[in-house]
């Protein structure tokens, strides 16, 4: 018997609203199948599962809040065979007993007014929620769009007080020269249509990847008063929302794959976010998070770590601005990069290099368009570039 | 006749003069309307002022003479034919729903009957069972008839007429309580024999009523409004065809509805606007819809049990009550 527990999905969550299931009893599921979705403060989010399994009893039911860490479901695994006397009727039980009775007036009055009628207390016929209860409810609360924003709003505050809180944050910033890189990705693009084409903010990305490569103590978990170091580097990528507040869902092995496939995933992964459709590893896997102000943002960003990560990367943005390169003043474009980095883990030192690396990184976008995990071992531009220490 | 306080029994009575007046061709037909004036006195006085020829009485034998009525009107004549009681009526069946109902329609449309049926029906008067049956829900059955409930005065006063200039067969219900009642006339009638009629606005319940069940709606939904439950009551009046317009129209505004029916209730008239509002108005009710209607067993003789067995003033209130759940 496997459990299938509501996991966290990010630091400031400790719990979750069944929004619904996507299997039933009985259902043979694979590992990182999604089983449900579940409304988090910030986002619907798909939970994956992470054994194979055959489902036996959905424990909660749609509308249901439950802590992190509740039991959702109970999985059989392989080759178990299920206890019927056990399982059965309480599934059977279920939809009996919880189910809620609402008028048909009401539900329809709930639909047009985007209420969950589970939620109405009912004051009808057999205690039944009737149309009156759905407006009374209706009153009672905001509108369930700023409900949900409001309550984002709280999640990042929790955790943004947690991380400033907890977190001895030091930064430093580093101007790096994007000429060599735009230059790349000009000719790159040429051929391409616009949808495949690269963004800068993808090169950085892939660049961070490689550069933590070196730095394993900026990529991990502060966890139980130690530091963890996190296998493969999972850029939490930090995604503004339409309706307001941000999420910073996973790209998974930045390291490893290829720009085009990160630039793909990328697209997707905003896409999803914006429509409220994360998968419960991308919400809870992130290693680091990496900021990206994009045009029209300011030059630059100095993060707040996102607890339980160490550190965050910000990028400005980019811009065309004198340079001095070998005695002679140029107009570049130009990136700020930044780091966030948590004092109890790493040093500013170590940051320093960290940022010098990433910078000579992004030199050499030819590299980094074809370089896996082990290339970035070739430090010939370590130049004695002095990161700007803020703290 | 307009603007006067009247009994309905007097404005049967009226129309039916009316009606002798206006058009030669029709006459009164049935058991003791003529010499004994009727066994309501609905006809009272109409032998003496029409002559035998307009007003007959008839052998004791429906079957016979609601025949001889489909074949006056066939013959070109508008009869209205009295059968004294619905109890009376199953032995005039076969000319009323082989014949009448259905010659229009097996000729080709060649012939029609434009033949009235007034008949007393329900119960509440201690007559033991078989004389204190509702069958209205049978003949609401019978594509080809069209089944009238006059419930008020007004109505009384004013089916008649419309029902004799019906080229097919009317049946009137003449609930056997309602002769007594007492209204208002209004000085300009206003009667017709398609719609249900909203007989008092409300907001929170719906009560559907027809013929006797009428006045006990309207006196329950003045209880409820005391207990701050605002009821509309909806007078059928026609029972075939059913007007759904009416009806649903005021459901869908309550949200909840009792439909108050003097049959008994399997297959009753109240089953089958019941069913109607859950195909057309499901989707705006708050509660399941409810039905007040008569114990499945024969009439009882004993007051007591007799009143037990029918729908009362309290129980439409209670129903009401219920549908209203933790409000009330």
């Amino acid at each position: 018997m496997i459990e299938f527990k509501l996991p966290s999905l990010g630091a400031d969550m400790d719990e979750g609203t069944l929004l619904e299931w996507r299997v039933k009893p009985g259902d043979s599921v694979k590992r990182g199948q999604v089983l449900a979705v579940v409304d988090t403060s910030k986002a619907a989010v798909d939970v994956e599962v992470w054994n194979d399994g055959q489902v036996g009893a959905l424990r909660v039911q749609p509308g249901e809040k439950i802590p992190v860490g509740a039991v959702l479901a109970t999985l059989l695994e392989p080759g178990e065979t299920a206890a019927p006397s056990v399982i059965a009727p309480r599934l059977a039980a279920v939809p009996s007993t919880s189910r809620h009775a609402v008028s048909p007036s009401a539900r329809r009055r709930a639909l047009e007014l985007g209420i969950d009628p589970e939620a109405a207390s009912g004051s009808g016929v057999q205690g039944s929620v009737t149309r009156a209860d759905i407006e009374t409810l209706a009153r009672a609360r905001p509108a369930p769009a700023s409900d949900h924003l409001q309550a984002m709003r709280q999640a990042i505050a929790a955790a943004m007080s947690r991380s400033k809180r907890e977190i001895p944050h030091y930064y430093l910033s580093e101007t790096i020269p994007m000429d060599a890189a735009t230059a790349w990705l000009q000719r790159h693009n040429a051929a391409l249509p616009i949808t495949e084409r690269i963004l800068p903010a993808v090169l950085q990305i892939k660049a961070v990847a490689l550069a933590l490569q070196r730095f394993p103590e900026l990529n991990g978990f502060y966890r139980d008063g130690g530091f963890v170091p996190a296998v493969t580097v999972h850029a939490g990528v930090a995604i503004s929302l339409r309706g307001g507040g941000l999420v910073a869902p996973a790209l998974h092995d930045v390291a490893a794959k290829p720009l085009e496939l990160l630039m793909q995933e990328l697209a997707d992964l905003v896409k999803r976010a914006r429509a409220g459709s994360l998968r419960s590893s991308e919400m809870s896997d992130p290693s680091i998070t990496i900021t990206n102000l994009g045009e029209g943002g300011a030059e630059s960003v100095f993060g707040v770590i996102y607890p339980p990560q160490v550190a965050l990367v910000g990028f400005g943005s980019m811009g065309v601005r004198p340079w001095v390169q070998r005695g002679v003043p140029r107009a570049i474009p130009l990136v700020t990069a930044t780091l966030a980095g948590d004092h109890r883990v790493s040093d500013g030192h170590r940051g320093a290099l960290f940022l010098a690396e990433l910078r000579d990184l992004l030199q050499r976008p030819d590299a980094l368009a074809h370089s896996g995990p082990d290339s970035s071992t070739d430090t010939e531009g370590s130049l004695p570039w002095a990161a700007n220490a803020k703290h | 006749m307009s603007g006067v306080r009247m009994s309905y029994r007097d404005a049967c009575r009226e129309a039916l003069r009316e009606a002798l007046q206006a058009d030669a061709r029709v006459f009164l037909m049935g058991e003791d309307v003529g010499r004994y004036g009727g066994t309501y006195a609905v006809s009272k006085g109409l032998l003496a002022e029409f002559g035998p020829q307009r007003v007959r009485d008839t052998p004791l034998s429906e079957l016979g003479f609601v025949g001889a009525g489909v074949g006056a009107a066939l013959g070109g004549m508008r009869p209205i034919v009295e059968i004294m009681t619905v109890n009376f009526s199953l032995l005039a069946l076969d000319p009323i729903v082989n014949a009448a109902a259905m010659l229009r329609h097996m000729s080709g449309g060649q012939f029609s009957v434009p033949l009235v049926i007034r008949i007393a029906t329900g119960a509440g008067r201690q007559v033991a069972a078989q004389h204190s049956n509702s069958f209205d829900a049978w003949y609401a059955h019978v594509p080809g008839l069209r089944v009238l409930a006059p419930a008020t005065v007004e109505d009384a006063r004013g089916m008649l007429r419309l029902a004799l200039a019906d080229p097919d067969p009317v049946v009137i219900f003449e609930h056997a309580q309602l002769y007594n009642r007492e209204e208002e006339l209004p000085e300009a009638l206003d009667v017709d024999i398609h719609r249900a009629r909203v007989r008092r606005t409300g907001t929170d319940m719906c009560l559907v009523g027809y013929g006797g069940s009428l006045p006990k709606a309207l006196q329950a939904a003045q209880e409820l409004q005391a207990q701050g439950l605002s009821c509309e009551v909806v007078d059928l009046r026609v029972l075939r065809p059913l007007d759904d317009q009416t009806v649903m129209a005021s459901v869908r505004k309550c949200r909840r509805v009792v439909v108050v029916d003097e049959g008994w209730r399997s297959g009753s008239l109240a089953a089958e606007v019941v069913a109607r509002i859950a195909e057309q108005a499901f989707f705006d009710l708050d509660a399941p819809p409810a039905r007040v209607c008569c114990a499945e067993v024969p009439i009882p003789y004993a007051r007591h049990l007799e009143r037990a067995a029918l729908p009362q003033v309290a129980d439409i209130v209670t129903t009401a009550q219920t549908l209203m759940g933790r409000r009330t």
